[in-house]
C-alpha cells in the first residue's frame, strides 16, 4: 500500500475510533447499539498496537531482530523451541485468557456500560498491553526469566521476596473467588450440576482414547469430548426434568463448597492425571471456541444495550459491589484492562518460544489486546440484559431481600422495574427454579450470552440449551484454574518451605506433597467459605480483594520493568510505565484504604466486623467478625509490601539518576542470530 | 478476477495452516512430535505415556490466568 494510502487508512481508523468513543460517552437516555463498543476497541487497539507499541518498540525497548532469543540459543526442543510468531501468539492468548475479563466486567457493569468499557480501553492501550509487551521482551533477554527472579536480580532481595508474596497471595485470594464463583453458578442448578459432573467421565474416556486408541492425537480427542459435552448438557435438561435423579444434582453452597475443596485437594496430591490433562485439554478447546462464537454472535445480532451509560451506582452505593466509581470500578476490572497475572505468563512458558526479538511487540501487546476485547464483548453480554433483570441475578439477598417480591421492589424503586413474574419466566426459560441472588457474575454473563446466542441460533427455545452450555463453558475453564492453580500453589509453598526444611522442597516425597496440598487448599478453601458463608454474597469483600492483589501484582511488574528502562539509559521515555505504574498505585492504594478504613459496614472491612460486634450475638458472627479482620490484615500486608518495594525502587531511579549508581543491566550476553531475517519462523 | 480468486484461496489455505498449527501448539501435538523427534520414536501408547510423563513436571507448573 502507498504512504498516501496507509495515511488515509489509518487517519479514517483514527476518526472511526473518536466517533465511536464520543458515541458511546455522550449518548444519554437512549438506547445504543452494542457495535458502538466493538468499533471503538477495534480502533482503539489498532492504533494503540500501530502506533503506540511501535513507538514503544523502537524509541524505548530497541527491539533487536539481529539478536538471538533463548529459544535459538538455548533450543533443547522443550521448552525452549523457536516456534512460529502466530504460533506463540495463540499459544499466549490461550494462556492469559482466563475468567478474570469476563467476570470483573459483568460486576463493573452495576456503574452503567460508560466507566467499564473506557478503563477496558485505556487500560489496556496504556497499560496491560505495555506491561505484557516489556515483562515478555525484559525476560526474553534474561533467558527466560521469571518475574520474581528479575525482581531479584534487578530491584534487589526485597524485590523477589515481595514479587514471591504477592504472587502467592494473588494465586489464593483468586482461587478462592474462582470456587465461589463456580458455587454460585451451580447452587440449586441441577442442570448445570449434572452438565458438570458429566465432564469427569468425558475426561477419563477421553483419556483412554487419548493413551490408548490415539496417542497424542489431542485435537481429534478434544472434538470428541466436546460432543459428548453438548450431549450432557442436552441430558442436564432430563436430569433436571427427573425428580428422582435431579435431587442428587440439587446441591446447596456449602455442600458445592466442600466437594471443590476435596476436588482440589485430590487435583493436587493424587494422580489424577488421567482425569486432569484431558479436562485441561476440552476447557481450553471449549474456551477458546465460545470466545470465537460470541464474538460472531456479537456482530451478527448486533444487540442493544439497554443498561444506561452510568447508573446512580457510581456514588459507591451500588448492590453488586459496594464502593465509589473509583477506585472500585478499576479495580473491579483488573484482566481485560491490566492484570499483574500476565506477567507471569509473559515471563513463562511464552519468552522461551520467541523466534526473534521484534515478535514480543506482537504476541505481548496484540494478544493482550484481543484479551481486552474479551472483556469488551462482557460488558456487552452484562449491558444487554434490562438492567433490573441484571440487578435482581447479582445482587445479595442481604442487600435486595430474600424473597422475590422483596427483591423485586426494591430494585424496582431504584429506577429499573423488573417484577418477580419477568424473573420467573427468565428462570424457566434458561431451565432454572430460580435466578435471584445469583453473584458472582457467572450466571449474569451466562444469560446474557444465552440471549446473544438465541437471536443467532434457535430463538427462545434453545435459550435453556445455550445458557447452560455458558454455564459449563464458564465452570469448566474455572475450574481448570482451581486445579493448575492448585498444584502450582503446592509447588511455590514448597520451593519455599524447601529452605525451612530440605525434605518439604521435595516435590516427589508424597508426605510433603500432602502437607503443601492441605497448605494451598486451606487458603483458598477458608477464603470459599468465608464467601459462602458471608450474607453480602461474598463477591462484596473478595473480588475487591483478588482485584487488588492482581494489580499490586502489576505494580511489581512495572515498577520492575522501569527500573530496567532506566538502567537501559532511556530515562526519558520511562513515562512508558511510570504512567500506568502511578496510575495503578492511586488505584490500589486508595482502594485497600478504603476496604479496611472507610466508616461505611458495607466498604470497610473493620466497619463491617464494629457493626457485628455492636449487634446482638447470633451463631457465626465471631467467625464473621474474624474474617473481616482477616481481610483487613491481608489487604494491609499486601500494601505494606508493595509500598516497600516502590520506595526501594524510586530509590534506585534517583541514585542511577544522580549518577550515585552504575545502572547495571543483568541481560543475557548478545549473540547474533544464526538466521537471516528472511529465514526467521 | 481470476487471479483475485486463486490469491484469496491461497490467503485462504495459508491462514489455515497457520489457524491449524497454532491448535496443533496449544493442544501439544506439536511438541509431541518433537518430542518423537527428538526420541527417534515413533508414535504409540508407550511413546505417548512416556511423552506425558515427561513434560507434565512442565506443564504442572504452568500457571493459568485468571
Amino acid at each position: 500500500m502507498s504512504k498516501p494510502a496507509r495515511v488515509v487508512v489509518w487517519m479514517a481508523v483514527a476518526i472511526g475510533g473518536a466517533f465511536s468513543v464520543a458515541t458511546i460517552a455522550l449518548h444519554r437516555g437512549e438506547e445504543i447499539s452494542a457495535m458502538w463498543l466493538v468499533v471503538a476497541a477495534v480502533c482503539s487497539y489498532a492504533i494503540g498496537y500501530r502506533f503506540y507499541s511501535k513507538f514503544i518498540a523502537a524509541r524505548v525497548l530497541s527491539l533487536d531482530a539481529l539478536r538471538a532469543t533463548p529459544a535459538e540459543r538455548l533450543e533443547n526442543g522443550r521448552d525452549f523451541v523457536r516456534t512460529n510468531k502466530w504460533v506463540v501468539f495463540g499459544h499466549h492468548f490461550a494462556a492469559i485468557a482466563g475468567p478474570g475479563p469476563l467476570v470483573g466486567p459483568v460486576l463493573a457493569a452495576q456503574f452503567g456500560y460508560l466507566p467499564g468499557t473506557l478503563w477496558i480501553l485505556a487500560g489496556a492501550v496504556f497499560g496491560g498491553c505495555v506491561q505484557d509487551f516489556v515483562i515478555l521482551l525484559f525476560s526474553v533477554r534474561r533467558d527466560g526469566k521469571s518475574l520474581t527472579e528479575m525482581a531479584k536480580s534487578e530491584i534487589g532481595r526485597l524485590g523477589g521476596f515481595v514479587a514471591y508474596v504477592a504472587v502467592i497471595s494473588i494465586v489464593v485470594i483468586l482461587l478462592g473467588v474462582c470456587a465461589l464463583i463456580v458455587v454460585n453458578a451451580l447452587k440449586a442448578s441441577p442442570w448445570g450440576t449434572f452438565t458438570i459432573a458429566m465432564t469427569i467421565p468425558i475426561a477419563l474416556l477421553m483419556g483412554i482414547y487419548l493413551r490408548r486408541l490415539r496417542p497424542g492425537k489431542v485435537l481429534e480427542t478434544s472434538v470428541l469430548g466436546f460432543l459428548l459435552v453438548l450431549l450432557a448438557i442436552y441430558g442436564g435438561s432430563w436430569a433436571s426434568n427427573t425428580p428422582s435423579v435431579g435431587k442428587y444434582f440439587t446441591l446447596t453452597a456449602p455442600t458445592l463448597a466442600v466437594l471443590l475443596i476435596i476436588y482440589g485437594f485430590a487435583a493436587s496430591a493424587m494422580p489424577v492425571w488421567l482425569l486432569l490433562a484431558p479436562r485441561d485439554y476440552l476447557s481450553t478447546f471449549v474456551k477458546l471456541g465460545t470466545i470465537a462464537m460470541l464474538a460472531l454472535g456479537i456482530v451478527a445480532v448486533r444487540p442493544t444495550l439497554h443498561m444506561p451509560a452510568l447508573t446512580r451506582f457510581i456514588d459507591g452505593t451500588g448492590p453488586v459491589f459496594a464502593g465509589n466509581l473509583f477506585p472500585f470500578a478499576f479495580v473491579t476490572i483488573a484482566c481485560g484492562a491490566i492484570s499483574g497475572f500476565h506477567s507471569l505468563i509473559a515471563s513463562g512458558t511464552t519468552p522461551k518460544l520467541i523466534s526473534r526479538e521484534t515478535e514480543t511487540r506482537m504476541v505481548g501487546y496484540g494478544a493482550m489486546a484481543c484479551e481486552s476485547m474479551v472483556a469488551i464483548m462482557a460488558v456487552i453480554a452484562a449491558c444487554v440484559l434490562q438492567p433490573g433483570t441484571y440487578f435482581a441475578i447479582n445482587s445479595p439477598a442481604g442487600v435486595v431481600g430474600q424473597l422475590p417480591e422483596a427483591a423485586t421492589a426494591t430494585i424496582s424503586s431504584w429506577g429499573f422495574p423488573v417484577s418477580a413474574a419477568d424473573m420467573h419466566s427468565l428462570a424457566q426459560a434458561v431451565g432454572e427454579q430460580t435466578l435471584f441472588n445469583r453473584t458472582g457474575g457467572a450466571p449474569a454473563f451466562a444469560v446474557g450470552m444465552a440471549n446473544i446466542f438465541s437471536h443467532s441460533i434457535g430463538g427462545q427455545a434453545l435459550m435453556a440449551i445455550w445458557y447452560h452450555f455458558a454455564i459449563m463453558f464458564e465452570a469448566l475453564f474455572i475450574l481448570t484454574v482451581l486445579d493448575a492453580g492448585t498444584r502450582v500453589g503446592r509447588f511455590m509453598i514448597q520451593d519455599a518451605l524447601g529452605h525451612v526444611w530440605k525434605p518439604l522442597g521435595r516435590t516427589s516425597w508424597y508426605p510433603s506433597i500432602l502437607v503443601n496440598s492441605a497448605l494451598i487448599v486451606g487458603a483458598w478453601g477458608y477464603f470459599l467459605w468465608q464467601g459462602v458463608k458471608d450474607p453480602l454474597g461474598g463477591i462484596n469483600s473478595l473480588w475487591p480483594l483478588f482485584g487488588i492483589s492482581n494489580q499490586l501484582l502489576a505494580t511489581v511488574a512495572l515498577c520492575v520493568a522501569t527500573t530496567i528502562i532506566i538502567k537501559m539509559g532511556r530515562a526519558r521515555y520511562a513515562a512508558v510505565t511510570l504512567t500506568p505504574l502511578a496510575w495503578l498505585v492511586a488505584v490500589t492504594f486508595s482502594a485497600s484504604y478504603y476496604k479496611i478504613f472507610d466508616p461505611n459496614p458495607r466498604i470497610g472491612f473493620l466497619a463491617h466486623a464494629r457493626q457485628l460486634v455492636a449487634a446482638p450475638t447470633a451463631v457465626g458472627t465471631a467467625r464473621l467478625i474474624f474474617n473481616d479482620r482477616l481481610d483487613a490484615a491481608v489487604t494491609g500486608v499486601l500494601i505494606i509490601m508493595v509500598a516497600m518495594i516502590l520506595i526501594e525502587s524510586s530509590a534506585d531511579w534517583i541514585r542511577i539518576l544522580v549518577g550515585r549508581k552504575w545502572p547495571e543491566v543483568r541481560e543475557a550476553p548478545f549473540v547474533p542470530t544464526r538466521f537471516a531475517p528472511e529465514e526467521q519462523a | 478476477m481470476k487471479n483475485l480468486l486463486m490469491k484469496l484461496s491461497s490467503s485462504t489455505r495459508r491462514a489455515l495452516a497457520v489457524l491449524g498449527s497454532i491448535l496443533r501448539e496449544i493442544f501439544d501435538e506439536s511438541a509431541y512430535a518433537r518430542f518423537l523427534e527428538r526420541r527417534q520414536l515413533t508414535t504409540s501408547p508407550a511413546a505417548y505415556a512416556e511423552f506425558l510423563a515427561e513434560s507434565r513436571q512442565h506443564r504442572e507448573r504452568r500457571p493459568r490466568c485468571c
